[in-house]
């Protein structure tokens, strides 16, 4: 039983990173493709625009207001600030937009691609002379490379908005104060390390999910399997990826700290 | 002749499961080979491994003089545009209108202009008995024969060497499989002249073949011409052909 998980694990694991492979040998698009990368960037990007806004707004609102309430107990609340714009900029925006956006975006390419697949689409598309790599996949990974780091942005954004219109009206903190110390404690490594992370999880969601749906087996009953799996490992890869990136990051640029 | 395909000793397995043994046969330029066999016999491995969908455990397949077997996806692409492969439930795109599923190969691998692929989209679609009415429909909205012959007219626009039919008249009705049958005979004299067909309808082959080989436990058990064939002393091929196989 054991030995029958570790080789699924094994083969799932060394699956993706042949796929890996395979998009960077055939990341060079032809220009015809270029139209493939932009209708990704609108199924992927415009299309989770709402997802990715309500979640980061109310994340930066209650964080700001579980902040507020327990810092108030130290004489800390001038903190809040800063608190919220580091725990959004560093974690909860990129991770957030990649665990819902990427969740949305890599299940239905799962659905896609492995719709395809049993129903020999794929195999028409390879029969055709078509490099479907190329064609399915290389699109979608590229399209991931623009959309998250910009959808991670607008999280940001919203994020710290939301927390200091909170601010503002929950508890009556002074703007101008709240910007100025915001402003002081939180530097551009900051949102460029989230920013970091955010092109990573792209990249791996949108593998997932292409992986996932190219080795979908079993017809439709298979289909809703592999689209469930992807929602689960792609939650639970970017979780875990999430220690190794912000170790990583740390000691690239924090060694002293 | 010249050869086009062949194959020698192709073996492929799944699991535990041998499903062939052991193939080999050729196929010449302006030949049809008619391959026959019960369900679950392997045709349809033996016609992906003949497209390179496929890798085969053992053996050799050579296609227009080049060994296939170990070359990568990349290098397999152009000798598959050298092919037609009619898939036996059409793989049309389905979220392609008919037009852009027949013209999707020459956008893929030609520079032709729009209004210069619509044209020989549309001869194509009349060849196979199809009217300018169904370009804009999705494979959706079409009978199973309409899309068997949507399929087919992808499959002959790339205007490939060799046909590869894959259980053409499976899931049709006896009028629409019989005009599936004239159609593939129809598209030797001029389009391509080289196919190979696999199928279980014995109607089918009496239309199409020169050559017919019948598949059983993984090994061509008959493999000549039809009336030989049908002729064959062997008790496995007898059964299969009177419709007594178990």
């Amino acid at each position: 039983m054991e030995a029958a998980l570790l080789r699924r694990m094994a083969m799932w694991y060394g699956g993706l990173g042949l796929l890996a492979a395979q998009v960077a040998r055939s990341v060079a698009l032809p220009r015809k493709y270029f139209a493939l990368v932009i209708h990704e960037i609108d199924v992927m990007g415009v299309r989770s625009l709402g997802v990715a806004a309500t979640a980061a707004l109310f994340t930066g609102m209650v964080f700001a207001l579980q902040s507020a309430i327990n810092m108030a107990r130290f004489g800390a609340e001038n903190y809040v600030g800063p608190l919220v714009a580091l725990a959004i900029l560093r974690e909860l925006g990129p991770v957030l937009t990649a665990i819902l956006v990427g969740g949305k975006v890599a299940s239905g390419i799962t659905a896609e691609l492995g719709s395809m697949k049993v129903t020999e689409q794929i195999d028409a598309l390879r029969s055709l002379g078509v490099n479907h790599i190329k064609r399915l996949i290389v699109p979608r990974v590229l399209a991931s490379l623009i959309v998250f780091p910009l959808l991670t942005t607008l999280a940001d954004f919203l994020g710290v908005l939301g927390g200091m219109v909170t601010m503002g009206l929950e508890r009556g903190a002074d703007m101008y104060a709240y910007i100025n110390t915001t402003t002081y404690w939180v530097v551009p490594r900051d949102f460029l390390t989230g920013i970091g992370k955010s092109v990573f999880f792209g990249v791996i969601v949108t593998l997932i999910g292409c992986y996932n749906g190219l080795t979908t087996q079993g017809g439709t009953e298979g289909l809703g399997r592999a689209t469930t799996a992807t929602v689960v490992q792609v939650t639970m890869s970017v979780i875990i990826s999430d220690f190794f990136l912000t170790k990583l990051f740390l000691i690239l640029f924090w060694p002293a700290r | 002749m010249s050869v086009l395909v062949e194959a020698v000793e192709l073996r492929k397995s799944f699991e535990t499961v041998d499903v062939l043994k052991g193939v080999s046969f050729s196929l010449d330029k302006g030949e049809t080979l008619v391959v026959m066999g019960g369900s679950g016999s392997g045709k349809t491995v033996l016609l992906r491994l003949i497209d390179g969908l496929s890798q085969p455990d053992a053996g050799v397949i050579r296609l227009f003089g080049q060994n296939i077997e170990h070359l990568s996806e990349e290098a397999l692409l152009p000798i598959r545009r050298r092919l037609g492969y009619v898939f036996q439930g059409a793989a049309l795109f389905d979220s392609l209108t008919v037009e852009e599923n027949v013209a999707f190969p020459l956008h893929e691998h030609t520079a032709l202009p729009d209004d210069g692929i619509h044209p020989r989209v549309v001869h194509f679609l009349s060849l196979v008995g199809l009217d300018e009415t169904v370009l804009p429909l999705l494979p959706s909205e079409l009978s199973g024969g309409m899309r068997k012959r949507v399929g087919i007219a992808r499959a002959l626009i790339g205007q490939p060497e060799v046909l590869l039919f894959d259980e053409p008249t499976a899931g049709l009705d006896p009028t629409n499989s019989k005009m599936v049958g004239e159609l593939i005979s129809a598209l030797r004299s001029g389009v391509c002249d080289t196919a190979i067909v696999v199928t279980h309808d014995l109607e089918l082959a009496k239309t199409v073949a020169d050559r017919v080989a019948v598949l059983i436990q993984g090994r061509f058990a008959a493999l000549g011409r039809l009336d030989d064939v049908l002729g064959s002393r062997d008790p496995a091929v007898q059964a299969f052909l009177t419709g007594e196989a178990r």
